[in-house]
C-alpha cells in the first residue's frame, strides 16, 4: 500500500495526527501522547493495516522533547510505518505503554525507561533493566552529565 | 603353579609362623586392606585417565599427553594437586554432615570392591550372600550424595541431591531385579559359585537365552543410572546445576566423590562381568590348562570392555530430563523386568537352559 | 482431581534460584531469577546489564567509521553482519551505491559468518543437553571458516572487514579456493551432525514439544531469526527486504511451524545448507570492480533518519541512525535480535522443568553482549 493510502486510513484514527515523509524513508506519523494507545490499537486491528510486528522501539531525546519511535511492519500486507510520540515534560515524562498490543514492547519500554526515564502507564514490570536500581540519572538523555568520563573523552 | 595363590599362601604361612594366631590374623587383615586401598586408588586414577583418553578419541582430540609418556602420570599429578588444595566450604553449612558425606560415598564403593572375585584366589571375602551384599552396600552411596547436597547450603546442590535420591531409589529396583533374574539361573548368591556354574555351562548370557540378554540390557541401563553417569547424570548436570551435589566441595573431598564415581563404574562393570560374562573364566577355556596364567587378566579385559561401553554412552548421548528418567524406569524397565523374571523362571522350570 | 488432592496433601514452597550471572548454560553473563517449585519453573525474570557497555551512547560521540567497530562487540558471532548493517545504513544516508564486487563479497562473508555461528550453536546445544562431543565436531569445522577469515580480514572473530563505502581491502588470492575447499568438506560433515545428534532418541525427546512458541506470539514478541521461523513467522530479512547480493541468489527460507525447540534446531540446520548453496552460487563469479567507493575522510550524514535491517545469525538486526548533519550521529539505536528473543523466554517456559529451560535457551542461541549492548 502506498504511503498516501496509509495516511488516508490512519488520519481517521484520531485528531491532530501529523504526517511526514521528510528525512525518512518511511511514512512518519506523529501522534499526540494522549491518543497513542488508541491509535496503536487501531493500527494493529484495522483490517487494511494489520501492523502486527513492532520491529523496533527507540527512545529519543530531541533536545526539548522526549519521546519514543515505533517502527511497525505488517507481516501480512508488507507495509511499513513509523509512529512517533513526544512529550515535553522532562521532569516526569509519562507515556502510555503499548505492551498489551505488541508484547515485545514490554522489554523495549523497560530499556527506554532505563536510559531516558520515560515512565509507561500500565506497564506490568517497569524497572531498571540494564543499570543498577540506584543509578543516578538517565544516561542517554542529552543533558546527562557523565561525571566519571566513562563515555566522553 | 598359580602365582596369586602362591604369593598369598606364602605370606599367610609366613605370618602365622612368626606371630601368635590372633596377631597374625589382624596383620593379615591390615595387609589385605592396604592392598585393596592401593588397588582402589590406582584403579580409580587410571579409570579417570582412560575416560579422558576415550573421550579425547571420541572428540577428535589427543587427551592428556604431557605428564609422562602418553600422559600416563597426568591423573597422578591431578591427585597430588587435589591433595594439596585447601578445603574450602560455604558459610552456614551443617559441618558434621558436610564432612561426613564424602566418606559415605567412598566407603560404599570401597566395601563393595572387597567381595569381587578377580581370579580363583584373588578375592578378599567370599561370602555366601555375595550379590546381595554388593547390592546392599553399593546403595549406601546415595546417602552420601543426599547428605552432601543437603548440608552444603546451596540450592543447586540440593536439587542435584534430590534428583540423585529419586534416581537411585528408582533404578535400584531394575538393577536388583535384573540381578535376581540371573540368580534364578545360577541358584546361588555366592560370587565364586556363580562363576563355577559358568565353567561347565558357558557364560550366563548364553545359558539364559533371551531373558538373559534382556536382563543384561536392563542391567546396563540401570547400572549406568546407578553410577550417575551420562545419559543419566542429572545429579551433576553441569549445564543445569553447575556441578550438582558436589558444587561446594573442594580438594580431597571433591576427589573422593570423583573417584567414587569411577569406582562405582568399575563395580557395575564387574557385576556385569561376573553375572553375564563368566568372571575370570577364559573364553572357550583357552587358558584353563595353563596353570600359571593369571586369570585376573581375563577379568580385567572383560571389565574394561564393559567400561568402554559405558564411556561410549557417556560421550554420545545427551542427558535425559528428570521426568523422562522416571518414566523410563517405572513405565518401561520395571514391567519388562518383571515379565523377564517370570520368563526366566519358566525357562528354568522347563529346563531349557543350555 | 487427583493432582489437586496431592497438592493439598503435600504443601510445597516456591523458592528462588539465581541462574547466572555465572552459569554454564547461560554462555555469558545472563542472570535469570528463577522462581521454582521443586523442578517446575513458575517465573523467569531476566536481570540484564552484566556486560552492558553503553554502545549506543558511545556511538553518539564517535564518527561513523568508528561506530562500525563497536558493533563487532555486540553479537560477536555475527560480527561481519553487524558491521554490514551499519555500513549499509551509512551508505543509505550518503546515498552511495557500492560496486557489485563489494556486494557479492559481503554476501559471501556474511554467509560464512552465519555458518560459523550456527556451527558454534550446534556444538553448544549438544553440550547444554549433555552431549559434550558435538562441541568438538563443531569446532573442527568452524576452524576452516576462521582460517579463511584470518587470511582475508586478519582477524578470526571481530573482523572489521566492512567500512562505509565498501571493504577494508580486497579478498586474499586464496579466498575462493579455500572457501570451495571448505564447502566440499562441510557438505560431507553436515550429514554427520544429523547422525550424531538430530536422530538421537534422547535429543528428540528433550526438544520436541519443549518451549512451544506460537506464530502469533512470535510476531507479537518480535521473535525473529530461527526462533521466529521455527514458529512459522516468515521473518527472514534476506527475503523480505533484500540487501547486498541476496536479491540475485536463489535460496529457500527455512520455515517450520511446530514452534518447539526441535523446530528451531531444524531451522538452523537447514539454514546451514542454504548458506552453503548461496555461497555456491556466488563464489565462482565474483564480479570485478572497485572494492571501495570513495567517501570523505570525515563522513557527515545529511539531516534525517536512516534505518537498515539485516538478517544476523540470530535474527533481525536493525540499525537506526538519527543524524543532524554533523560528523557524529545524534542517536543510534541497535535493535538486537537477542533482546527481543529473550523477552519470549518467560512466556514459553512457565510450567516447564529446569532442564527444559536449558534446552529452550540452547535453542534460542543467546549471545549475551548482543542482549546487553
Amino acid at each position: 500500500m502506498k504511503n498516501e493510502d496509509l495516511q488516508n486510513i490512519i488520519n481517521g484514527f484520531g485528531k491532530n495526527l501529523e504526517f511526514t515523509t521528510e528525512e525518512s524513508e518511511f511514512l512518519n506519523v506523529i501522534v499526540p501522547k494522549e491518543q497513542l494507545h488508541e491509535v496503536c490499537e487501531q493500527l494493529k486491528t484495522n483490517p487494511d493495516l494489520k501492523f502486527d510486528y513492532l520491529y523496533c522501539l527507540t527512545g529519543m531525546d530531541w533536545g526539548s522533547d522526549l519521546g519514543v519511535i515505533y517502527h511497525l511492519e505488517s507481516t501480512e500486507l508488507k507495509h511499513l510505518i513509523v509512529v512517533k510520540v513526544k512529550t515535553d515534560d522532562r521532569e516526569n515524562p509519562t507515556l502510555d505503554s503499548v505492551c498489551d498490543i505488541w508484547r515485545t514492547a514490554e522489554f523495549h519500554e523497560m530499556e527506554v525507561y532505563d536510559f531516558f526515564g520515560i515512565k509507561f502507564n500500565n506497564h506490568p514490570n517497569l524497572k531498571r533493566l540494564f543499570l543498577t536500581p540506584d543509578w543516578d540519572g538517565w544516561p542517554l538523555r542529552k543533558d546527562y552529565v557523565d561525571e566519571a568520563n566513562m563515555i566522553i573523552k | 603353579m598359580n602365582i596369586p595363590l602362591n604369593i598369598t599362601k606364602t605370606i599367610h604361612d609366613w605370618l602365622f609362623s612368626i606371630m601368635p594366631e590372633g596377631v597374625a590374623t589382624v596383620t593379615e587383615w591390615v595387609i589385605v586392606a592396604a592392598a585393596y586401598l592401593a588397588l582402589f586408588a590406582v584403579a580409580g586414577l587410571y579409570l579417570v585417565l582412560l575416560e579422558r583418553k576415550v573421550a579425547a578419541w571420541f572428540q577428535l582430540r589427543l587427551g592428556p599427553n604431557r605428564v609422562g609418556p602418553w600422559g600416563i602420570f597426568q591423573t597422578m599429578a591431578d591427585a597430588l594437586k587435589l591433595v594439596s588444595k585447601e578445603l574450602t566450604s560455604n558459610a552456614n553449612i551443617d559441618k558434621f554432615l558436610y564432612n561426613l558425606a564424602p566418606y559415605f560415598v567412598i566407603l560404599s564403593s570401597l566395601i563393595a570392591i572387597g567381595v569381587f572375585p578377580f581370579s580363583r584366589q584373588f578375592q578378599a571375602l567370599d561370602i555366601n550372600i555375595g550379590i546381595f551384599f554388593l547390592f546392599a552396600v553399593s546403595s549406601i552411596g546415595v546417602i552420601g550424595i543426599l547428605l552432601a547436597g543437603w548440608s552444603s547450603n546451596n540450592k543447586f546442590a540440593m536439587i542435584g541431591a534430590m534428583r540423585s535420591g529419586l534416581q537411585t531409589i528408582s533404578y535400584e529396583l531394575s538393577v536388583g531385579l535384573s540381578m535376581l533374574t540371573m540368580v534364578l539361573l545360577t541358584g546361588s548368591l555366592q560370587l565364586s559359585e556363580i562363576i563355577e556354574v559358568q565353567r561347565t555351562g558357558g557364560w550366563l548370557i548364553l545359558q539364559g537365552h533371551i531373558p538373559a540378554i534382556i536382563a543384561f540390557m536392563i542391567f546396563m541401563i540401570a547400572g549406568t543410572a546407578e553410577t550417575n553417569r551420562a545419559p543419566f547424570d542429572l545429579v551433576e548436570a553441569e549445564s543445569e546445576l553447575g556441578a550438582g551435589f558436589h558444587t561446594e566441595y573442594s580438594g580431597m573431598k571433591f576427589a573422593y566423590f570423583f573417584l567414587a564415581e569411577f569406582i562405582n563404574m568399575f563395580i557395575i562393570a564387574s557385576i556385569a562381568v561376573v553375572l553375564f560374562f563368566g568372571g575370570w573364566l577364559s573364553p572357550f577355556g583357552i587358558t584353563d590348562d595353563i596353570t600359571w596364567f593369571p586369570e585376573t587378566i581375563w577379568f580385567v579385559i572383560k571389565v574394561l570392555g564393559i567400561i568402554f561401553l559405558m564411556m561410549w554412552f557417556r560421550w554420545t548421548f545427551p542427558r535425559l530430563r528428570v521426568d523422562q528418567l522416571l518414566t523410563l524406569e517405572w513405565k518401561y524397565l520395571l514391567p519388562i523386568n518383571l515379565v523377564n523374571l517370570v520368563l526366566m523362571a519358566i525357562i528354568i522350570w522347563l529346563n531349557w537352559t543350555i | 482431581m487427583v493432582e489437586k488432592e496431592i497438592e493439598n496433601k503435600m504443601k510445597t514452597e516456591e523458592y528462588f534460584v539465581n541462574m547466572g550471572p555465572q552459569h554454564p548454560a547461560a554462555h555469558g553473563v545472563l542472570r535469570l531469577l528463577l522462581t521454582i517449585d521443586g523442578e517446575i519453573i513458575k517465573n523467569v525474570d531476566p536481570d540484564l546489564g552484566y556486560i552492558h557497555r553503553s554502545i549506543e551512547k558511545m556511538c553518539e560521540r564517535d564518527s561513523y567509521q568508528q561506530i562500525v567497530h563497536l558493533t563487532d562487540r555486540m553479537d560477536y558471532l555475527s560480527s561481519h553482519i553487524n558491521n554490514e548493517a551499519v555500513c549499509l545504513a551509512v551508505e543509505k544516508g550518503l546515498d552511495i551505491e557500492v560496486s557489485d564486487r563489494v556486494k557479492v563479497i559481503r554476501t559471501i562473508v556474511s554467509e560464512l559468518t552465519r555458518l560459523a555461528s550456527h556451527q558454534l550453536w550446534w556444538g553448544v546445544i549438544g553440550m547444554d543437553l549433555g552431549a559434550l562431543t558435538t562441541y568438538f565436531y563443531a569446532f573442527r569445522d568452524r576452524e576452516y571458516i576462521n582460517d579463511i577469515f584470518e587470511e582475508t580480514c586478519g582477524a578470526r572473530l571481530t573482523m572489521n572487514y566492512n567500512i562505509p563505502g565498501g571493504l577494508m581491502f580486497d579478498i586474499h588470492p586464496n579466498f575462493v579456493n579455500r572457501v570451495k575447499e571448505f564447502l566440499v568438506h562441510f557438505k560431507t560433515k553436515l550429514p554427520e551432525y544429523d547422525r550424531l545428534l538430530t536422530g538421537n532418541v534422547i535429543f528428540q525427546k528433550r526438544t520436541k514439544g519443549v518451549g512451544v512458541l506460537t506464530k502469533e506470539d512470535a510476531i507479537s514478541y518480535g521473535a525473529t531469526g530461527p526462533v521466529g521461523r521455527g514458529s512459522g513467522f516468515a521473518c527472514d530479512v534476506r527475503k523480505t527486504h533484500p540487501y547486498s547480493a541476496y536479491d540475485r541468489v536463489e535460496f529457500k527460507e527455512a520455515l517450520f511451524t511446530e514452534g518447539d525447540s526441535l523446530a528451531r534446531y531444524k531451522v538452523r540446520i537447514m539454514e546451514m545448507w542454504e548458506s552453503m548453496s548461496i555461497i555456491d552460487q556466488l563464489i565462482d563469479n565474483i564480479p570485478e570492480g572497485d572494492i571501495k567507493t570513495p567517501t570523505k575522510a570525515v563522513i557527515k550524514l545529511p539531516k534525517g533518519e536512516f534505518y537498515q535491517r539485516v538478517e544476523a545469525a540470530r535474527g533481525e538486526l536493525g540499525v537506526y541512525i538519527n543524524s543532524t548533519g554533523t560528523k557524529n550521529p545524534y542517536r543510534v539505536k541497535f535493535r538486537s535480535s537477542g533482546f527481543s528473543n529473550l523477552s519470549v523466554l518467560n512466556h514459553i517456559t512457565k510450567g516447564a522443568k529446569i532442564a527444559d529451560l536449558v534446552a529452550t535457551m540452547a535453542s534460542f542461541d543467546f549471545v549475551i553482549p548482543d542482549i546487553d549492548r
